[in-house]
């Protein structure tokens, strides 16, 4: 299968913290891979490099064969305009941990926002994809409601529908259930599983172990900015290598 | 405990059999009851001397009220708000964003003009403007005193007042946007101009309008102040009025009732564009 994403030797700091010292991954198409790791692991900022809204230090990304953030000429990689890094970041979707869905939108101009004004999708065409997609994150109703009007996990499957009104290559998750009550955890994992299923690309930072033996093909341990181990959950949930992989597991078991 | 033997136990002393049919009595609130009538009665003496003291002269203010030179002085006052209130938000606006930019010369110069414009008073700015002629007599070779009449004058310097605050009403309604909202709209890849516009500004209109009200009402009443360097405003028409007819206080009370009523107009236009403003917000429910 080819690669979607190939993350090499990325570097990153923040003032004197070294937050990403040298992560080499690669995520082929149709996969689903979940990022585990404590917090300050620095799984959070690694998957913010992917669609370049952290600049990496050092190292370089590509998705789907394109260079994420740069261009390449010889051995020197030259920024990008914001323009052009916007237009890749329109292929690949981010859902984020508070959803921040915009509060003054209502559901369905929340969805259709970036098909229409970054993809220049005629609106018609655009409301007709926000309506199916929100039929498929189970909210056909909720067209015209307020986000602060929905429960968390309503609001998170907006955010999912608004992320693939773009029709990403590329979905990332970031900590999508912990801003909520446990009671919603669940409605939002289906909708993930069931991305999943239809063979979606994606890469989820997550601490829901459950779900990542159950929908994960391939588990990576981040601690301390380095990927400790990976593998296919059965090998790295129950049959780890390295004591710190133990160590968290039997945290959060 | 078991629900058997609470049922079972005897009642606490002060509380009967059938406690639902004990009648609740609110405290008596005397005090606030004597503040109440001592306010009111305070309240109508003030009236009633003001509709007894004849010095008022309300037949006076009722001639003058719509006379054609207050009428002029007062559409001055009007458009002059509105001028200076359009343009210090423009300039404002830009203000905010250099202050907010990357650019450290961007952001070092917005705080100086913001540090230099609130230091100066108004009333010795519009002085200064108005004597610049006296530092430049002639602009592009033209005469200073020509190119900047009064009302020139008037404008140039109220704007240049204005904008100073209004740059910081702007940066602070900018700043209570949440930083989420900016990250969103920047991973869908919305263009910055579209975040600006979509995004951050009608959220930030939430925090921008209150204090925008404050200034627009504040101007208003603060345009008085060009009455100095002889701009026909509504102060200075009823003043020009009473240095004829010497009916000093009828024409003052001209002028501080239609402040009154244009202030009251404003307000109530605030209180819908604020209600526009906080749609999706839980208050709005």
């Amino acid at each position: 299968m080819t690669v979607m994403v190939d993350i090499r030797s990325v570097h990153k700091s923040f003032g004197p913290l070294d937050v990403l010292k040298g992560i080499d991954l690669a995520v082929r198409a149709g996969e689903v891979t979940v990022i585990l790791g404590p917090s300050g692991s620095g799984k959070s900022t690694l998957l913010r490099t992917i669609n370049h809204l952290e600049k990496v230090d050092r190292g370089a990304i590509s998705v789907d064969g394109t260079l994420v953030g740069y261009r390449r000429l010889g051995d020197r990689l030259y920024e990008l305009p914001e323009r052009e890094v916007l237009r890749q970041r329109t292929r690949i979707g981010f859902v984020f941990q508070n959803f921040n869905l915009f509060p003054h939108l209502t559901v369905l101009d929340n969805i259709i926002e970036a098909p229409v004004s970054a993809l220049k999708r005629p609106r018609k065409e655009a409301v007709e994809t926000a309506r199916r997609l929100l039929d498929r994150v189970g909210l056909s109703d909720k067209a015209d409601a307020y986000p602060k009007q929905l429960s968390g996990g309503q609001q998170q499957r907006v955010a999912i529908a608004r992320a693939l009104a773009l029709e990403p290559r590329l979905l990332l998750f970031d900590e999508p259930t912990s801003a909520l009550d446990p009671e919603l955890v669940g409605e939002v994992l289906d909708v993930i599983k069931d991305l999943a299923h239809q063979g979606t690309t994606m890469i989820v930072v997550t601490h829901e172990i459950g779900f990542a033996r159950e929908v994960a093909d391939t588990v990576v341990f981040m601690d301390d900015g380095r990927i400790v181990e990976q593998g296919p959950p059965a090998d790295v949930l129950d049959r780890p290598a390295h004591d710190r992989t133990r160590a968290f597991l039997s945290k959060v078991l | 405990m078991s629900s058997d033997t609470l049922a079972q136990a005897p009642a606490a002393p002060d509380i009967p059999e059938h406690a639902d049919s004990l009648t609740i009595v609110p405290q008596r609130r005397l005090g606030q009851w004597t503040a109440a009538v001592a306010v009111l009665a305070l309240l109508a003496l003030a009236v009633t001397s003001v509709l007894r003291n004849e010095a008022f002269q309300w037949d006076v203010v009722a001639d003058y009220f719509t006379s054609d030179a207050v009428l002029r002085g007062l559409w001055l006052t009007l458009w002059l708000t509105a001028v200076v209130m359009v343009l210090g938000f423009v300039l404002g606006t830009l203000l905010a964003a250099a202050r907010l930019s990357a650019n450290p010369v961007l952001r070092s110069v917005s705080w100086g003009y913001v540090w230099l414009f609130r230091s100066i008073p108004i009333l010795v700015q519009l002085l200064l403007w108005f004597n610049i002629g006296a530092l430049y007599p002639q602009i592009l070779g033209v005469k200073t005193v020509d190119l900047l009449g009064p009302v020139t004058v008037a404008i140039i310097g109220l704007t240049l007042h204005e904008a100073a605050y209004a740059a910081e009403v702007v940066r602070g309604g900018i700043l209570s946007v949440d930083r989420g909202q900016i990250e969103a709209a920047q991973a869908l890849g919305l263009s910055r101009w579209r975040r600006w516009r979509r995004i951050v500004l009608p959220q930030a209109m939430r925090s921008i309008v209150p204090p925008a009200g404050n200034m627009l009402i504040g101007t208003l009443k603060g345009t008085s102040i060009v009455s100095v360097i002889a701009v026909q405003d509504l102060l200075y028409s009823v003043q020009l009025v009473y240095h004829r007819t010497y009916q000093v206080i009828p024409l003052l009370m001209v002028a501080t009732v239609w402040y009154t009523v244009v202030t009251s107009v404003l307000s109530l236009g605030q209180y819908y564009v604020e209600k526009h403003y906080a749609r999706g917000s839980e208050r709005a429910r």
